[in-house]
């Protein structure tokens, strides 16, 4: 999907394949939509690395060559679109890893979402954040109340560990006809989803549409 | 309304919503003569003098800026266009009418750095402001209609800043409908013997407007 190699003018290249960009648009959007962390799109970051470096390379060979100012400056625009997408992208994960590190932690199918150095930022953000508490305040505690994860011995589960909300409400738009959509468990809630349509809907129920690509979050 | 401000609770703050606006495409005559640009984004060009050229808004504010370029106006800019689509507007209460996704954004824009190449700006301007607002209000009366058996909005043809705007308020409310119409507090209620009329857990209706 690269288009340095497309010699199409640019009204066949608008109507050809998704270029990167529109892809880690789509990818940076549903991220910020989306309460939980989602699957690192790694070959899609991978390349658009590339690109990046390339025009870099090629922008330091301009100032040497000397081609006209306004170019340049053009070019110059088109990698800092790209880089703002890719490190807005990057941020926004890092803030819900932050904020959600301990229940990423604890679970295999969050982890496999990180990229390898997310999962490193993750695990060390959950030890550091385990040590701060006991050292500032656990330690303190009276025996029973001192766990990470637990309110108290009595808990029953791990109540003290923050979790993204999964029942939130998000605006989404289908690319193609789903059809008829079934929101909740019991039956009682079912939506025709057309394409082009806006929808406002529970992410929990259309979180696998999302992970297919056949729902954008606006 | 509450949170518009916030960029945290809207998502997207309001110059990331242009952000991704000026990658819409519109119809630029340079006026000079430049090679193709092969950029990350897309290629676009070769540029002729007086040849019409397709490029994303962001480029073309760029090339008007420095002079070397007129900016179409787009198709659903027009004065008449704009005057149907108020008409329209202002007839259905409970439909948005199609418009770009980005109107708004490529509209502000297009007034900010290229007015001169509208024709009847100030007229254009107006009228998109009155559609602005016509739209808003039914958005506004159409949140009045959330109730607890709200599970799904369907908004066809919304905009992307009108989407924006409205995501907290529209996200909080159904959020707190959802909660406080659940089975389970239905029941605790019920227990806890405070009102006897039997609340209709009829099958739930989706809300279009």
């Amino acid at each position: 999907m690269s288009s340095w190699d497309d010699d199409e003018t640019a009204a066949s290249a608008a109507e050809a394949a998704t270029t990167d960009v529109e892809l880690l648009k789509r990818a940076w959007r549903n991220e910020k939509a989306a309460p939980e962390v989602l699957r690192f799109d790694s070959p899609l970051v991978s390349r658009v690395r590339e690109q990046i470096q390339l025009l870099e390379e090629t922008l330091d060979d301009f100032a040497d060559s000397g081609v006209d100012d306004l170019v340049v400056s053009l070019y110059q625009m088109d990698l800092d679109r790209t880089l703002f997408l890719l490190r807005s992208y990057l941020r926004l994960r890092l803030q819900k890893i932050e904020k959600y590190t301990m229940h990423i932690s604890r679970s295999d199918d969050l982890l496999s979402r990180l990229s390898p150095q997310e999962r490193r930022f993750a695990k060390s953000c959950a030890e550091i954040m385990e040590k701060h508490l006991e050292q500032s305040v656990l330690s303190k505690l009276p025996y029973g109340y001192d766990s990470v994860t637990r309110q108290s011995l009595s808990s029953t589960e791990d109540d003290m560990v923050p979790e993204p909300q999964l029942d939130t409400f998000v605006f989404c738009k289908t690319k193609s006809d789903v059809g008829a959509f079934q929101l909740d468990d019991i039956g009682e809630e079912v939506v025709d989803l057309v394409a082009d349509d806006l929808y406002v809907l529970r992410y929990k129920s259309i979180k696998g549409l999302v992970e297919g690509g056949r729902i954008d979050l606006i | 309304m509450a949170g518009q401000s916030d960029p945290h609770l809207s998502i997207f703050s309001p110059s990331e919503v242009e952000f991704v606006a000026e990658d819409e495409i519109v119809d630029i005559v340079p006026n000079i003569r430049m090679d193709a640009l092969n950029m990350i984004c897309g290629d676009f060009g070769p540029f002729f003098p007086q040849i019409p050229t397709k490029v994303p808004l962001w480029l073309a504010v760029a090339l008007k800026k420095r002079g070397k370029c007129t900016i179409r106006t787009p198709d659903w800019m027009t004065l008449d266009r704009l005057t149907q689509v108020l008409e329209a507007e202002r007839e259905s209460p409970r439909e948005f009418q199609p418009l770009p996704f980005h109107y708004i954004e490529i509209s502000k824009l297009l007034f900010d750095h290229a007015r001169d190449d509208i024709s009847d700006a100030y007229l254009v301007r107006s009228l998109i402001e009155d559609i602005r607002d016509v739209r808003f209000h039914k958005v506004e009366t159409g949140l009045e209609t959330i109730s607890g058996r709200t599970h799904a909005v369907k908004l066809k043809n919304l905009s992307a800043m009108e989407v924006n705007i409205v995501r907290p308020f529209m996200v909080r409310t159904l959020q707190a409908f959802y909660k406080h119409d659940s089975p389970q507090m239905i029941q605790q209620a019920d227990n806890a013997g405070s009102r006897s009329t039997p609340v209709d857990r009829g099958p739930r209706v989706s809300l279009h407007f």
